[in-house]
């Protein structure tokens, strides 16, 4: 651009300016998406980093951070991320799992079109509608439970586990797993078949294909996609709330916790200060997630 | 502000001096005429030159903006289809299913606006914390009122309450005759609350009830939570929130919830039943108020004054909520007798919370209601 434009602003003096230097005008497609991520991403968090360094007499502070370190929020901080990561790994080995299935199977087959619309509808089905369809199923009242009871295989022998993490672990990975398969299925179709060729031309097994070319190949896209199943269910929120009510158990339910309630419970600068916790331990991970995401594309492309 | 307007402002000021002066005098004349500046600022109807006077206002003003009350909700229905039939006013019901925080929102926002609500209908807290944003009026019933349940000027006053009361379904769980029998293992996996008591007023006066049961004080919430700990060890606490759909699919046959609301789950179970401990009998009334800048400051206080009739009260008690009248009434001979029969039976003397105790209650669930069930 450079390079062209220099000469022909020096050659074309007489001429009018717009003539022969255009202003480059190719980042006006791009506008929509900037103001959108303006107004819904930049000016929330503002917003939010604004209002945590307030008090409720709108004085400059730092004791909503301070706030951070109540044992509630400790606690449902290392709740969330541990919950978060086993949800993460689990889905993104299961998810892999399916997706590898469908990649060496027909690419214009009924599987393969089958799993991936599921999946695309699957990913997106979370809050309230995803926590009562398993209420309703193996809930304490639900048809599946009750036959199972019936059939002397009480799983709640021990406690209404569903209500607790193990519930929400396995509620969340029902949209994780279709995400994983949707998110790490264009990496194993770029892997392609002449090299497993080529390493058995150079006598490679099975073992050495995996140890040291697809395995090392496809390490950063399932990192990558383990973080943003990581993301995904550290943000969720509907889904914990309609499941586990009491206790709020995931930080995102203390946010509401602190900013909302009949009871005259309001405590907003707090608020926003877990708020920005979330927004730091995530932006880490989205960090992370483009760091592995630029290694992959360089080798897949 | 200039001069000008200001000279014009005090010659406005004037000219309402002399018409409340006029509207004063005339208190007496039944044809007396109330002016939108006088409806604004009467504190009764007598202020208003009358009855007659406040509702050829009101027929004038034409309108009446309602807000967070859903026609199913207390009965609010049959009350608006009243007060349409009998006066001719149109009334705009706004946000039905709103909360009432909703409702201050409203008016806040809405200012000055002919759309902004005329008369609000509110939880303690939010009716505490916004008073400056009402006009004080006593409505023509106002002595039959306990002083415990209201505003001694008139900013609010109570309107219909109830009582908490533990629901379940008789189906699946045997007859509960005490609290503690939901500690038994037939309660198991089986009993909820309606919503958080962190921040669901229902849960914490279910959470306040339990503790009375189990002789705390209304000062004193602590053996509420101990309660539900022990509900939560011994597996029969869920931690799901109760609504309408868990209960009609049996997910929380047992429930902590103001009676007039777990009546209402009788519809969807049949077997359904109420129980109210008589050393535990918790009560909570919502209140009502006038939007100090009420575009229809004639027909919102028609209309408190309808809702407060013997008409309107017996609305509220036909959608199973207990009107604040309703013992003078009893008394009077003016209940509906087969809608007061038809609320679940309460023996024992009822608690109601100061805002104090309730504040405290509040901040004990704040600091140890999660440690406690999770």
């Amino acid at each position: 651009m450079t390079i062209a434009g220099a000469p022909a602003v020096s050659t074309t003096a007489g001429r009018p300016l717009l003539g022969g230097r255009r202003l480059p005008l190719d980042w006006i497609g791009t506008v929509p998406f900037l103001a959108y991520v303006a107004v819904f991403l930049f000016l929330p968090t503002v917003i939010v980093l604004g209002g945590s360094v307030f008090d409720a007499n709108g004085s400059l502070t730092l004791v909503n951070f301070s706030h951070l370190s109540r044992v509630y929020i400790v606690k449902a901080t290392i709740q969330t991320i541990g919950l978060s990561a086993f949800t993460a790994v689990v889905g993104a080995i299961l998810g892999a799992l399916v997706a590898y299935a469908i990649a060496v199977g027909n690419p214009q087959g009924l599987l393969r079109r089958l799993t991936l619309s599921v999946s695309g509808v699957l990913a997106q089905f979370g809050g309230v509608t995803l926590a009562f369809a398993f209420i309703a199923t193996i809930g304490p009242a639900g048809f599946v439970y009750l036959w199972l009871a019936q059939h002397h295989a009480d799983i709640y022998a021990r406690s209404t586990w569903l209500f607790e993490l193990p519930g929400l672990a396995l509620v969340y990975l029902y949209f994780q797993i279709p995400l994983m398969v949707l998110v790490f299925l264009p990496a194993l179709d770029g892997i392609k078949p002449q090299w497993r060729e080529a390493t058995e031309s150079l006598g490679g097994g099975t073992w050495h294909y995996w140890r040291y070319v697809a395995g090392p190949l496809l390490a950063p896209a399932f990192l990558g996609a383990t973080l943003l199943l990581f993301a995904n269910s550290f943000s969720a929120y509907a889904t914990a709330n309609a499941l586990i009510n009491q206790g709020q158990p995931v930080i995102s339910q203390q946010i509401n916790g602190a900013l909302s309630g009949e009871v005259g419970s309001f405590e907003p600068g707090f608020a926003k200060a877990i708020a920005v916790e979330m927004v730091i331990i995530v932006t880490l991970v989205t960090v992370l997630y483009s760091l592995l995401q630029r290694r992959t594309s360089r080798w897949l492309q | 502000m200039n001069v000008g307007s200001l000279s014009r402002r005090l010659g406005l000021a004037v000219v309402a001096v002399f018409v409340v002066a006029a509207c004063g005098s005339s208190s007496n004349n039944t044809s007396a005429s109330c002016s939108e500046s006088t409806a604004k600022t009467a504190t009764s109807a007598a202020a208003c030159g009358g009855m007659d006077a406040l509702v050829t206002a009101a027929k004038a003003e034409g309108k009446l903006n309602i807000i967070a009350t859903p026609p199913d909700w207390a009965n609010y229905g049959e009350a608006i289809n009243g007060f349409k039939a009998k006066y001719g006013i149109d009334i705009t019901s706004d946000n039905p299913n709103g909360s009432s925080q909703d409702e201050i929102n409203a008016v806040t926002q809405l200012g000055t606006s002919s759309r902004a609500p005329d008369v609000l209908d509110m939880g303690k807290a939010v009716t505490l914390a916004n008073v400056a944003l009402y006009a004080p009026y006593k409505v023509a019933t106002w002595g039959d009122i306990l002083d415990s349940q209201k505003e001694p000027t008139g900013l609010w006053w109570q309107d219909y309450g109830g009582y908490m009361s533990i629901g379940y379904d008789s189906s699946k769980v045997p007859a509960i005759t005490s609290v503690d029998d939901l500690l038994k293992p037939e309660f198991k996996g089986k009993v909820a609350l309606n919503g958080n008591p962190k921040q669901a007023n229902a849960a914490l006066n279910g959470v306040m009830m339990a503790s009375l049961a189990e002789g705390g004080t209304p000062d004193d919430i602590s053996k509420g939570v101990d309660f539900f700990k022990r509900l939560k060890q011994a597996g029969n606490f869920i931690p799901v929130q109760a609504t309408t759909a868990t209960v009609k699919n049996g997910t929380t046959p047992v429930v902590f919830d103001w009676d007039y609301l777990s009546s209402s789950h009788g519809t969807d179970v049949p077997t359904w039943k109420i129980f109210e401990q008589s050393n535990a009998i918790l009560g909570d009334y919502y209140n009502q108020a006038i939007n100090k800048n009420a575009p229809h400051p004639a027909a919102a206080r028609l209309w408190e004054e309808y809702l407060y009739s013997d008409t309107g009260q017996n609305d509220w008690l036909r959608g199973k909520a207990r009107p604040v009248r309703m013992a003078a009434m009893i008394k009077a001979g003016t209940i509906d007798k087969t809608a007061a029969a038809a609320l679940p039976a309460v023996n024992g003397t009822p608690v109601f919370l100061t805002d104090s105790q309730a504040s405290n209650a509040k901040n004990f669930l704040t600091a140890h209601w999660d440690a406690a069930i999770s």
